[in-house]
């Protein structure tokens, strides 16, 4: 039985369990308000150009599985879902920014747009040559007026190795009273350089959306052409994807912990993760061929397999692994001047978070829970039940005990799926198809999202979201009420994408 | 504090020894003296720009940090102004938003100032620009003069520290 009952719903030939429906007019807010009514979220919104004119599409999950809506734009207009999602209002912008279809009376700043680009690139018709006035004048930020209020402006270029992004403080002495986002500087036309290109050439560009999250993008990918083309991977496959996600999983929380003590004026942390992480970077680097596991997992499967000799040198990684995070977790808990930062920092409610979507790590952090390894899990999670992390703290140091949770959580999960991973190929072959297919994995961030539309073998339209999406406006919420200061270690805390988003 | 030290001492010093220069990575001939080379890299100030990467070479960057490479204990260190800046360390297809920030970090900077270009994107846009593509430039030689190219996808961290002696050691 399904809770969520549309007429026309058809189930996707998917690893993960996702329908698709036509949602026409009042359909499209209504089906987004049954999957809030459940208690369920918004993943991504985004716009497409089909023969009869523009289409959006909305994916939404509930207590099964995504529901992706598909709703004509006509005469280029659609009814936002910005008041039943807010996290709805960003990704309905960018709709606008990159096909021209709007949501009247909602917020019509540009968000990926810089005004540098001639307008709407995703339209078949775009023409990159076209002579277009570039918009001039500055990007109207909301400011906070009254006595003592005064204004940070920091980025895009920031004082460290990281991405580049621009935050407007309106700041009280110290007290931070409001912080706005502009993102999009990073946006290098991923969804346009996808399309025209063969199903099995875009892998490789899905690998680099956003450079942490490379094997979780490139198993999203992979799910949404094999779904596309009714491919379903070998049972040894799933279980080497799996062992790979969660490597990447690892990696990633071990870089983060160490930052954020490093962060916290405790560079011991910084040298002893990263130091841990630099032995697991080698591992894969000499096992697998690349440090980041670029390109591992590709449509049809993987591109390594794991024989005798990377088995037993995971084995005693993991071992290893877990009794030094074990140790550095007492160390990071007892040290009073690290707790004392991280304690009710950077606070997001549970309320808050569900109000905002808060999804992921994060969410976890504050109670929203989900994870799709849990919730609705695919092959190999389908056999390993996955326990989920959460923390009701909502604070900087409820986002470290999460990480802390999975990295455990995902060495347990690596040895059971060593244990359990039966013989097999490793790879089939995908035939040239058509059709519209989706892909949805858990990264280390929170879910990700591909679709795809292929004609022929040929890519007409790709879609990737990021998680970061939801959880860089809940940013903005987090950090009201800190010290300016704080804000780094805040920002650390959640660690998002801004490739991921800006694509 | 007895089991940070003690996790430090059993841990002990990792520190390898760091790659040769290569010149062949040098896409443009050096404009300063051996001597000024030579004393920029006894006390190098690196300032990172990512002008649009995936985030995967800033990955690596950051692990010239970690105690197996540990870029400090060669004298060198990242710094958060371009104003102290010896080197400009750029990654990415140099995406379109990002040129103009990209240009004033580089007019920011005192000469003498090197450019280590760091990636397949830093060196001509890699996978983004395989075709035309209208929101990036394709590579930081486009938009300010380059040292050194590291190619790579990315570039391993000592691939990344090689280009950097080279662009002051020969």
């Amino acid at each position: 039985m399904n809770s969520m009952n549309f007429e026309g719903m058809v189930k996707m030939a998917c690893a993960a369990p996702i329908w698709t429906v036509e949602a026409e007019g009042e359909s499209w807010r209504k089906m987004a308000k049954a999957c809030a009514d459940q208690g369920g979220r918004l993943v991504s919104i985004w716009g497409s150009e089909a023969a009869e004119g523009f289409v959006v599409f909305a994916a939404c999950v509930f207590s099964e599985g995504m529901l992706i809506s598909r709703c004509s734009a006509v005469d280029g207009k659609f009814a936002s879902l910005a008041d039943i999602f807010p996290c709805a209002a960003r990704m309905q912008r960018a709709v606008h920014d990159m096909l021209g279809a709007r949501c009247e009376g909602e917020d019509e700043r540009p968000w990926l747009s810089h005004g540098i680009w001639p307008p709407f690139p995703l339209r078949k018709s775009y023409d990159p040559e076209l002579d277009f006035a570039p918009a001039g004048g500055n990007y109207p930020f909301v400011a906070v007026e009254g006595e003592g209020v005064h204004e940070i402006a920091v980025g895009p270029v920031h004082a460290g190795i990281i991405e580049p992004g621009h935050f407007r403080f309106q700041v009280v002495g110290e007290k931070v009273l409001r912080l706005e986002e502009r993102l999009g500087y990073k946006h290098k036309g991923v969804e346009k350089a996808l399309e025209g290109l063969m199903q099995n050439e875009g892998a490789e560009l899905a690998a680099r959306i956003s450079g942490d999250s490379t094997v979780a993008y490139s198993w999203a990918y992979a799910m949404a052409l094999e779904a596309l083309c009714g491919v379903t991977v070998s049972t040894r496959a799933g279980f080497l994807r799996g062992i790979f996600l969660e490597r990447e999983r690892i990696v990633n929380h071990l870089a983060d912990l160490g930052a954020l003590g490093n962060d916290a004026g405790f560079s011991f942390g910084l040298a002893q993760f990263s130091a841990i992480r630099e032995d697991m970077l080698r591992i894969s680097k000499e096992h697998f061929g690349h440090r980041l596991l670029m390109d591992i997992v590709v449509p049809g499967g993987v591109s390594k397999d794991i024989d005798v000799k990377a088995r037993e040198a995971i084995l005693a990684e993991c071992a290893s692994v877990r009794e030094k995070v074990l140790i550095l977790r007492e160390i990071y808990a007892d040290h009073t001047g690290l707790q004392d930062r991280f304690l009710a920092t950077g606070k997001v409610e549970s309320g808050l978070a569900a109000k905002l979507g808060l999804t992921g790590l994060a969410g976890r952090a504050s109670r929203n829970a989900c994870d799709l390894r849990e919730d609705h899990p695919h092959a190999p999670y389908d056999k390993l039940d996955v326990s989920m992390a959460t923390h009701h703290g909502g604070d900087v140091a409820a986002r470290v005990s999460v990480r802390f949770d999975e990295i455990l959580e995902s060495l347990r999960l690596v040895r059971a799926m060593l244990e359990m991973m039966p013989e097999g190929e490793i790879a089939r072959e995908i035939p040239g198809c058509s059709g519209f297919g989706a892909g949805w994995v858990e990264g280390f961030r929170g879910e990700v999202l591909l679709t795809l539309e292929v004609e022929k073998g040929v890519i007409r339209r790709a879609h990737a979201h990021d998680p970061s999406w939801q959880n860089w406006p809940a940013l903005e919420f987090a950090v009201i009420g800190n010290i300016v200061a704080d804000f780094p270690l805040i920002n650390k805390s959640f660690n998002l994408s801004y490739s991921g988003h800006d694509l | 504090m007895y089991r940070i030290l003690r996790e430090i001492l059993k841990n002990g010093l990792k520190t390898e020894r760091e790659p040769s220069p290569d010149a062949s990575l040098r896409v443009s001939p050096a404009k300063q003296s051996g001597e000024v080379l030579a004393t920029l890299g006894n006390a190098l100030a690196i300032r990172h720009v990512d002008a649009g990467s995936c985030n995967g070479c800033e990955l690596e960057i950051h692990a010239l940090n970690n105690p197996c490479y540990r870029l400090e204990g060669l004298g060198m260190g990242f710094v958060a102004s371009p104003r102290h800046a010896d080197m400009l360390l750029v990654t990415g297809p140099v995406s379109k938003h990002m040129e103009e920030a990209l240009q004033r970090t580089y007019d920011a900077m005192p000469e003498p100032r090197l450019v280590v270009a760091i990636g397949d994107c830093g060196k001509n846009g890699g996978v983004f620009c395989r075709r035309k593509n209208y929101a990036c430039k394709g590579g930081v030689s486009s938009v300010i003069p380059v040292d050194v190219e590291v190619p790579g996808c990315p570039p391993e961290p000592a691939a990344i520290l090689q280009g950097i002696l080279s662009a002051f050691r020969t």
